[in-house]
C-alpha cells in the first residue's frame, strides 16, 4: 500500500487497471473450469488466465517495479516466458493422456485411434 | 485518492484470484475423473502464482516474484509428471 502511494497517481492507476483486468481474466478462466461440461471443453478454459490474464498482470508488475525501483524486473519476463512455453506442453500431454484413458475405457464419442499403422498397433497391444 | 483507488483495485484483484483458486479446488474435489483433478491442480498453481505477484505489488518486494517463478516451474513439473502417470501408469520408465 505504501509502495503504491509513493508512485505518481496515474502510474498507480495504470497498475491497478492492468492487475485487475488480469485477475478478472484468470477468475473467468477458473469459472469456465468449474462450469463447462466435458473434459475436452474444460481443458481450454484455464488458458484464458495463463495467456492474456497472466500477460496483463505481468505488465502491471513490470510497470510497478519500473516506476518504483527504476529497473524492470527481469524475473517477471522470465515468468512470462516459462509459463508461455510450458502451458501448451503440459496441457497437450494431459489431453493426450485423457484421450488414451477414454479409449481404453471404451467411452463413446471419442475419436478412434488413427488407422492401421503397424507401429501404433504394436504399441497399443503392448499396453 | 487515485492511489487509494489503485490499492482497492489490487485488493479486488486478490479477491478475484482467491475466488478462482476456490473454484479450481471445487473442481478438484468434484471432478469426475483423474484428468479433471490434474487440470484443476494446474489452474490452481497458475492462480496461486498470480496471487503471489499481486502480494509482491502490495508489499513492494521483488522476492515474491522469484517465489512465483519457482511455483510456476514446479507446477509445470507436477502437471507433466501426473500426465505421464495417467498415460503410462508410471512416472519414470
Amino acid at each position: 500500500m505504501s509502495a503504491l502511494a509513493a508512485l505518481p497517481p496515474w502510474v498507480a492507476l495504470v497498475i491497478g487497471v492492468l492487475v485487475f483486468a488480469g485477475a478478472l481474466l484468470a477468475c473467468i478462466g477458473s469459472f469456465g473450469l468449474l462450469r463447462l461440461t466435458t473434459f475436452y471443453r474444460r481443458v481450454h478454459a484455464p488458458t484464458l488466465g495463463t495467456t492474456l490474464g497472466m500477460y496483463l498482470l505481468l505488465a502491471g508488475t513490470i510497470v510497478f517495479f519500473w516506476a518504483g525501483e527504476g529497473r524492470p524486473g527481469l524475473h517477471v519476463i522470465l515468468i512470462g516466458v516459462c509459463v508461455t512455453v510450458t502451458t501448451p506442453i503440459s496441457l497437450m500431454l494431459l489431453a493426450r493422456a485423457a484421450l488414451d484413458r477414454d479409449r481404453r475405457a471404451g467411452t463413446t464419442g471419442v475419436p478412434a485411434a488413427e488407422t492401421p499403422d503397424p507401429e501404433v498397433g504394436r504399441t497399443g497391444s503392448k499396453r | 485518492m487515485i492511489a487509494s483507488l489503485a490499492t482497492a483495485a489490487i485488493l479486488a484483484a486478490q479477491f478475484l484470484l482467491l475466488l478462482g483458486m476456490g473454484m479450481a479446488i471445487i473442481r478438484m474435489m468434484r471432478g469426475p475423473r483423474a484428468q479433471d483433478r490434474v487440470l484443476a491442480l494446474d489452474a490452481l498453481t497458475i492462480d496461486g502464482m498470480l496471487l503471489l505477484l499481486t502480494v509482491g505489488i502490495r508489499t513492494g518486494s521483488i522476492l515474491y516474484v522469484e517465489a512465483g517463478l519457482i511455483i510456476a516451474l514446479l507446477g509445470f513439473a507436477a502437471t507433466a509428471a501426473f500426465a505421464k502417470f495417467l498415460l503410462r501408469g508410471e512416472v519414470i520408465e
